[in-house]
């Protein structure tokens, strides 16, 4: 499986430049994958940067390879939608570690001529910005109008308007936060060691052996898939049904409809997504931190920022709940930086970002779109 | 557009080209997209509806959701040359509190709330044994979100128990500008402009 997300073709560009990253280590011949849409103007000035999630990657509005399924925000981007295509030029690149045709884990270390496995350096939310920078500098594009990204994708966004505030207009941040609190990092650290523990991991150097760690890597989505949601919404939409079925089994199989629904995520996900990948992603994001550089203090990495910033929560979302966006709002004040923020109602918790919202791509459509 | 609100525009009216200006309860932030568009002044804004807050952010507008009464204190002093607080002040949970954050935010500040000694308001309570239902003040007892309400004298009194300075003053009634004399009678709205004493 991990073998066919390796050999699916991507339009990708190989950095003309070795990526420095912040474990120290350097990067020679880095890809970045990526998909852009719509027509870059002559002034160069209408370019959108939309930042993926964890487990997303760069068919934002285009339909996936490999799963055949649309485009994350097929009806946010493209002609005449929120982000609209007829007149942004919109650029969505698969981050650094993942598996969609950027450089991560899977990749063939040209060293050793076997792919990096667990020999790929940790990288950090910053080290996929600067990838993603060098695609955009690549593309010759000086300033971005935008760059937009919900979840890991708002961190993202954030961190590069933290750390290119001369090159972007302005900076919208969904259902984020500016560090990952010790709950996510648990969170994912349930999920990795789910994959470590499944035998078929054999240590990360999975590749070669026609078995991969298809188990842990679904529990570990399965784990994850719980908190994208939130409580009224399952209840809402499983409750305590069962999967067709009239009574219990007194066994283990699914009796239940949220059990089916689990396992169906997590064994649909392990044949789109590295395993190995997902170590390094969540590692990423366990490592965020905006404000560790300042003694905590957030305020200090947007001193002065030239950026309009956006944020939004979403009132059901408990792993990105509004504190995080609230907390970046305060350190935007500190900062004397612009910012706008709203916590919209939905039942549907952290996953609300990607789902059918007008109030969303009305804030979207209008926060990108106004007149500085 | 519709026109102003008449104690938005009196006080758009005010506000010198090129200000930093926080609006505390700027609903649908009318008075920002006026100050922006037509003072360039660098009007932000900060709202507790969530509704509001979304419609005023797709204009373009710098609003952040929040509550005068907790998050005043998030914003630095002197981060802005001059506050706003347009008819909420009878709405907030400690009136004084608030007034204290916004001259401690920016040096000046304009103030405008419901007179609640307009003649009518008097005669309502006087006549009838009612809490009042007027222009002004549409809304029953039991739903109005205004919970300390104040008169013009009220408000002059305690600009002086804080030793604060009173840079200017109008009065409206039926939306017009109407004298200083017998204010505290005749007025429906009064809006003061506030300066640290």
């Amino acid at each position: 499986m991990a073998t066919t997300i390796r050999e699916l073709a991507h339009h990708a560009l190989t950095l003309p430049q070795a990526l420095p990253l912040d474990c120290g280590t350097v990067l020679d011949d880095v890809v970045v994958a990526y998909e852009a849409y719509g027509t870059l103007s002559p002034a160069r000035d209408n370019a959108i940067l939309l930042c993926h999630a964890l487990t997303m990657d760069q068919y934002v509005a285009s339909s996936h390879p490999m799963t055949g399924k649309p485009g994350w925000w097929e009806r946010v981007v493209g002609p005449g939608l929120t982000i609209d295509t007829d007149r942004y030029f919109v650029i969505c690149a698969n981050v650094l570690g993942s598996c969609m045709g950027s450089t991560g884990p899977a990749s063939i270390d040209a060293a050793t001529g076997a792919p990096y496995a667990m020999r790929f350096p940790v990288v950090t939310i910053a080290d996929m910005v600067r990838a993603q920078m060098a695609l955009v500098d690549a593309l010759g594009i000086e300033q971005l109008h935008a760059v937009v990204g919900g979840s890991m994708g708002g961190m993202q966004a954030l961190s590069l308007a933290a750390h290119y505030p001369e090159r972007v207009g302005r900076a919208l941040i969904i259902a984020s936060a500016a560090r990952h609190s010790a709950q996510n990092i648990a969170f994912h650290e349930v999920g990795r060691q789910a994959i470590m523990a499944d035998p078929d991991w054999q240590g990360g150097d999975y590749y070669a052996s026609g078995r991969v760690p298809t188990k842990g890597l679904s529990v570990a989505r399965m784990a994850a898939h719980i908190t994208y949601l939130s409580e009224a919404g399952l209840t809402a939409k499983f409750g305590r049904r069962l999967q067709d079925r009239d009574v219990k089994t007194f066994g283990f199989d699914a009796d239940f409809q949220i059990e089916s629904y689990l396992r169906h995520q997590g064994i649909s996900f392990v044949d789109r997504f590295d395993a190995n990948s997902y170590l390094y992603i969540t590692r990423a994001m366990d490592y965020f931190d905006l404000a560790e550089p300042y003694e905590g203090r957030l305020a200090e990495a947007f001193r002065g920022s030239p950026v309009r910033f956006g944020l939004i929560s979403f009132d059901s979302d408990w792993l990105y709940p509004t504190a995080e966006s609230r907390r970046i709002v305060q350190a935007l004040h500190a900062a004397g930086a612009e910012a706008s923020f709203v916590e919209l109602s939905s039942p549907f918790g952290h996953d609300a970002f990607l789902l059918d919202s007008p109030e969303l791509w009305q804030l979207i459509g209008g926060f990108i779109g106004a007149i500085r | 557009m519709t026109p102003l609100r008449s104690d938005l525009a009196l006080i758009a009216r005010e506000v010198p080209a090129g200000a930093r200006v926080l609006d505390v309860g700027c609903g649908d932030g009318a008075l920002l997209a006026a100050l922006r568009d037509g003072r360039g002044a660098d009007a932000r804004g900060l709202e507790i509806d969530a509704a509001n807050v979304a419609a005023a952010m797709a204009q373009g507008l710098a609003v952040v959701q929040g509550d005068a009464d907790r998050d005043l204190a998030d914003y630095p002093s002197d981060s802005f040359d001059i506050a706003i607080l347009s008819q909420t002040l009878q709405t907030t949970y400690r009136p004084d509190r608030v007034i204290g954050e916004l001259l401690r935010i920016a040096p000046r500040a304009f103030v405008s709330f419901p007179n609640f000694a307009h003649w009518r308001v008097r005669w309502s309570l006087m006549w009838n044994g009612r809490m009042p239902v007027t222009r002004e003040l549409p809304v029953s007892w039991y739903e109005t979100p205004n919970i300390h309400h104040l008169t013009v004298r009220d408000f002059k009194g305690f600009v002086a128990e804080r030793h604060l300075a009173i840079d200017g003053a109008w009065y409206l009634a039926g939306g017009q500008a109407i004298g200083a004399a017998g204010a505290n009678w005749r007025a429906e709205q009064a809006v003061f402009a506030l300066r640290r004493g």
